[in-house]
């Protein structure tokens, strides 16, 4: 008699091992396939193409009815099995059917994770895995909301497809990047983009505290940042557990999976299972290629020959259209790995290539996959790559060859090949506007336009330079900002502006960043001019600082700190020194010193008393100085009308409302001020970045004086009549000054760049412009005019203390 | 043999920074990257031991907050021009905590 086959769910895995079965040895069984869904096999992984419309139903079904016919396939859908008896050999189906079994296949799949927030439970919070869910979302149109929870594949597919269907779509990730566990920050940011360009919102490192209802019925979602989403409906595709219990219950060995050996049985010897409810060598399964190895497998098994599963690399792909992405092995940084990265800003791509030992061990890859299958080959065959290693990152096209001279390349290409993507300027323009007289960059850009914009092109600009007048051209070496890139600061800070770039993996992108995270020199100036360009927008990141920006102190040549407290406009009180004074007993302070910023400084202060020392202070009503940052130092002051007999305004109390305005202010370099009472000038107001001194008539205002390296005496600004205006003047140009010069340069230098009638003409001459500029540097106040030692001394103690004392317990 | 010990969640570390942990001799600064591997190394500089743990991280490399040398996290070997090495310890992330091997901090202790 035949022997009968029990397969227990119609799913991916189980549909391939009944083709393998019915090929090779057709009525070697007498099969019966149970299925909880009222259906037979069908391609999961399609569920988004149906989604998003690009497919129907029916072009996804593996199996139909004429072919479980054909195969004599006794099918029982729609009927779940609610026991297995393995001493009697039979299971239970859910109306009480028992069916014997000679052997038996477990497909069971695995079940959505929902995460238990109050009101998961609620209408209208579904997963992800069937054709049910994805007619719920189907459902959902240009009048509807939707929230889906989880960035992962799964997430942005069910994402993506509602807002093909014109759903408002929003996407909540609690990790700070999308799809983290398959790209790394600078893919993710590509595709985030590339999602908002689809109208979908992406909320990322955000907190789900719970779901709203309103008649059993889902409202919103509810974060924990207090935020409301208000929602139709809510996708939760955070994850897959295997579907075990009915193993589980049969006393099969369970751990996070049902436990299989390399020929897919189960610890029963008559039991197989396949697919995403097992565990093999301890790993569990979330896509299908390594379903399909097991399937033919366990047809191997099944007709007693012996086949053997080896688990191998997985490479994963998103099916959004028009989010090209590719990812494969491992790619987290590690001993003894090194980058390869590749980066076409104007094309959107992205490479990333992870070496170990001389293969490739991971790729990363956004906007061109095209090469990501021989990329896989190489992870997969783990080829030695030493040979080609400089021209791999560009794929196997350029193997082979011998390296191409950038040069010839461009000689050889035609007049209509587009240069300047931004302008829309080809070659042959280029070549005519050399030809009418522009013989280097700038005149180039000025009368064609090339590289006027991004300026990404600029490289190609110069070559063609090169290639039309030969000799007579010398290729300019600007130098770029450091060894990740070849742009300058001018070049950055106009990309920043120009594409909005707002984050720094999207800097690193667009602009071509040779190294995945940037360096110690690159990072400090980028963190400055997004913060500086998009005060609101961008989050100031601490670990793109110099150590004294991110504690808040000096740091000493023994590695502690010093703890400088702002005197406004140099006054201070008895009871302010006396703070000091008991701060400097309390914390055993060895070197109490006058500054020459008129102030004190307690030097020698440990780190770990940093948040101490500064909660004391704080008490006794002081603040920060930022003796450290680039930034607002000090406001020195005379004495002026209160005391001195030829003092002329208020010197003191002007410097002080100059003090209150701008502190906590970030500038490419420190910023230094002083206001003298008369032309005396003992505050030394005419060495200052900004000086003013007082006349009878009014306030002389005048820029770019330095005493360190260089000394300098400041140019005139302009004369104004009153306190408003002075104070209006100072933010004015501090905004122009923070806005446009490179980072690291103080006043002077920047005014030599750009002329200080240029300066004049829009802070003295053009009312409007100064408006603007006072304005623009008050939003960026709203956000940094605070004291950061109040905010670190309550938030972020722990933080500078160890993480961990062992000194105590290891000496045992 | 290697024994680990459990030192801290990964998370009390920032990305692209450290922490330190104190030893009987001396601190151990612990590293994180941006693609949140982890390193441990003594916290000080070849050159005039510079507190590493201070600097920027970049890479898998710190530069110091003193002279900025930079300093690989794979071999505490000072890079480009400068020459010097720091020593390294095994360091690992588990289940989102990081682990220290436990047989060098003890060797630190006594020695
Ligand atoms: C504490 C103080 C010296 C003092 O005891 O008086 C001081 C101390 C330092 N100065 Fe200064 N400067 C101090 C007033 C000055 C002055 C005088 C002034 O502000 O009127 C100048 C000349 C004026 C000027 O800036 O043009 C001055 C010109 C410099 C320079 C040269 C800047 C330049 O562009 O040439 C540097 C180097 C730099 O910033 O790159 C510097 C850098 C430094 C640093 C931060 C060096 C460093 O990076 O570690 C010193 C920190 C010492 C420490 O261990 O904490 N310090 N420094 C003064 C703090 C003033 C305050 O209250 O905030
Ligand atoms: C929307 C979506 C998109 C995906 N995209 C991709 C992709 O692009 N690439 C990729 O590799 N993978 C993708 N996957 C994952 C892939 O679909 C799964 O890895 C695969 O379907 C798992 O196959 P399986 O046979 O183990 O389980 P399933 O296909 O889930 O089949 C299990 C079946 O068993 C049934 N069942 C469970 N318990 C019982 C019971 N007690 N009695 C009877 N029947 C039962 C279930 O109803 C189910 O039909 C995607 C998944 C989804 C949901
Ligand atoms: S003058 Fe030189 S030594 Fe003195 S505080 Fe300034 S930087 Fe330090
Ligand atoms: S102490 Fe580290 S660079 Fe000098």
């Amino acid at each position: 008699m035949t022997k009968k086959l029990i397969i227990i769910g119609a799913g991916m895995a189980s549909g391939r091992v009944l083709e393998h079965l019915t090929d090779q040895a057709p009525g070697a069984y007498d099969i019966t396939l149970f299925n909880a869904e009222p259906r037979g096999n069908y391609n999961r992984i399609m569920l988004s193409p149906v989604l998003s419309g690009e497919k129907t139903y029916d072009e996804i079904v593996t199996h139909d009815h004429a072919w479980y016919a054909d195969a004599r396939v006794t099918c029982r859908f729609g009927e779940r099995i609610a026991q297995i008896d393995r001493t009697a050999k039979t299971v239970t189906a859910e109306n009480g059917d028992v069916l014997a079994y000679d052997k038996l296949l477990i497909g069971t799949g695995s079940n959505p994770f929902m995460i238990p927030l109050p009101g998961h439970d609620l209408q209208g919070v579904i997963a992800y895995r069937d054709l049910e869910d994805t007619q719920d979302m189907m459902a959902m149109g240009p009048d509807n909301k939707v929230v889906v929870i989880g960035g992962g594949l799964l997430g942005l597919e069910a994402a993506a497809g509602m807002a093909a269907r014109g759903a408002d779509v929003t996407v909540v990730h609690i990790m700070g990047h999308l799809m983290e566990r398959q790209l790394d920050e600078a893919a993710a940011y590509l595709l985030r983009k590339a999602l908002v360009d689809k109208g979908i919102t992406v909320r990322c490192s955000a907190n789900s505290k719970e779901v709203l209802g309103r008649d059993g019925h889902v409202r919103a979602l509810l974060l924990d940042d207090g935020t409301e989403l208000p929602c139709d409906l809510l996708v939760m595709a955070v994850g897959i557990r295997p579907n075990t219990a009915l193993a589980q219950d049969a006393g099969l060995a369970v751990g996070r999976g049902i436990h299989v050996d390399d020929q897919m049985i189960t610890s029963d010897p008559d039991v197989l299972a396949v697919g995403e409810c097992i565990e093999h060598d301890g790993a569990i399964f979330g896509l299908v290629a390594p379903l399909y190895d097991q399937a033919k497998v366990a047809a191997q098994t099944l007709l007693g020959s012996s086949g053997r599963f080896v688990q191998k690399e997985l490479s994963t792909k998103l099916k959004v259209t028009g989010c090209d992405l590719f990812s494969a092995g491992d790619f987290a940084d590690a001993e003894g790995r090194e980058d390869i990265v590749f980066r076409d800003p104007a094309r959107g791509v992205y490479r990333r290539l992870v070496i170990e030992n001389n293969t490739v061990i991971g790729a990363v890859m956004y906007g061109d996959t095209a090469d990501s299958n021989w990329f896989f080959g190489l992870i997969r065959d783990k080829t030695d790559i030493s040979e080609m290693r400089e021209t791999l990152i560009f794929g196997p096209a350029f193997q082979g060859g011998s390296p191409q001279d950038p040069l010839a390349a461009v000689a050889a290409l035609p007049r209509d090949a587009e240069i300047c993507g931004c302008n829309g300027i080809c070659k042959g323009q280029i070549e005519d506007a050399i030809a009418a007289g522009a013989t280097d960059l700038g005149a180039v850009r000025a009368t064609s336009k090339a590289s006027g914009s991004c300026g990404t092109c600029t490289g190609l600009v110069e070559q063609v330079l090169a290639v039309t007048l030969g000799d007579d051209f010398v290729m300019p070496a600007a130098a770029s900002v450091c060894g990740c890139t070849d742009m300058t600061h001018e070049d950055l800070r106009r990309m920043i502006k120009s594409q909005r770039l707002t984050s720094m993996p999207a800097v690193w992108q667009e602009c071509g960043w040779k190294t995945s995270c940037g360096c110690h020199i690159c990072r400090p100036a980028l963190n400055f001019y997004l913060l500086a360009d998009w005060p609101l927008e961008y989050r100031d990141d601490p670990q793109s600082r110099f150590i004294n920006e991110r504690k808040h102190a000096n740091i000493q040549k023994d590695g502690t700190f010093s703890v400088v407290p702002r005197m406004w406009g140099g006054i201070t009180t008895p009871d302010e020194l006396r703070a000091i004074a008991d701060a400097a007993d309390k914390y055993a302070v060895p070197t109490v010193k006058v500054t020459g910023g008129q102030r004190i400084d307690l030097l020698g202060v440990r780190g770990e008393d940093l948040p101490d020392i500064w909660a004391d202070l704080n008490a006794a009503g002081m603040v920060s100085g930022h003796a450290y940052s680039k930034g607002l130092r000090t406001v020195k002051t005379c004495v002026g009308t209160d005391h001195c007999r030829f003092g002329t305004q208020d010197s003191t109390g002007l410097g002080i409302k100059l003090e209150k305005t701008l502190w906590g202010s970030w500038t490419p370099h420190k910023l230094k001020l002083a206001v003298s009472g008369c032309p005396r000038n003992c505050a030394e107001a005419t060495c200052k970045d900004i000086g003013v001194v007082c006349v009878d008539s009014g306030f002389q205002i005048s820029i770019g004086g330095a005493a360190g390296m260089d000394v300098r005496e400041t140019t005139l600004l302009c004369q104004v009549a009153t306190e408003e205006e002075t104070i209006d003047v100072v933010k004015a140009v501090t905004q122009l000054y923070r806005e446009n010069a490179k980072y690291l340069d103080r006043i002077y230098k920047w005014m030599n760049k750009v002329g200080i009638d240029w300066i004049i003409s829009r802070v003295v001459e053009d009312a409007a412009e100064r408006a603007a500029l006072v304005e623009r540097f008050e939003v960026s106040q709203s956000i940094y005019r605070k004291d950061p030692w109040a905010e670190h001394a309550t938030e972020r103690a722990e933080t500078y203390r160890p993480v961990a004392d062992l000194s105590l317990e290891a000496a045992e | 043999m290697t024994h680990w010990i459990d030192i801290a969640a990964l998370d009390a570390i920032p990305q692209r920074g450290a922490r330190v942990i104190k030893t009987g001799l001396g601190c151990v600064a612990v590293f994180r990257t941006g693609a949140d591997e982890v390193f441990a190394l003594d916290n000080a500089c070849p050159h005039k031991a510079g507190p590493l743990a201070e600097g920027i991280v970049h890479g898998k490399a710190v530069t110091c907050p003193l002279h900025n040398w930079v300093i690989s996290l794979e071999t505490g070997q000072a890079q480009g021009a400068d020459e010097g090495q720091v020593a390294t310890y095994p360091a690992r992330v588990e289940a989102g905590r990081v682990l220290l091997d436990a047989t060098f901090l003890r060797a630190r202790a006594v020695a």
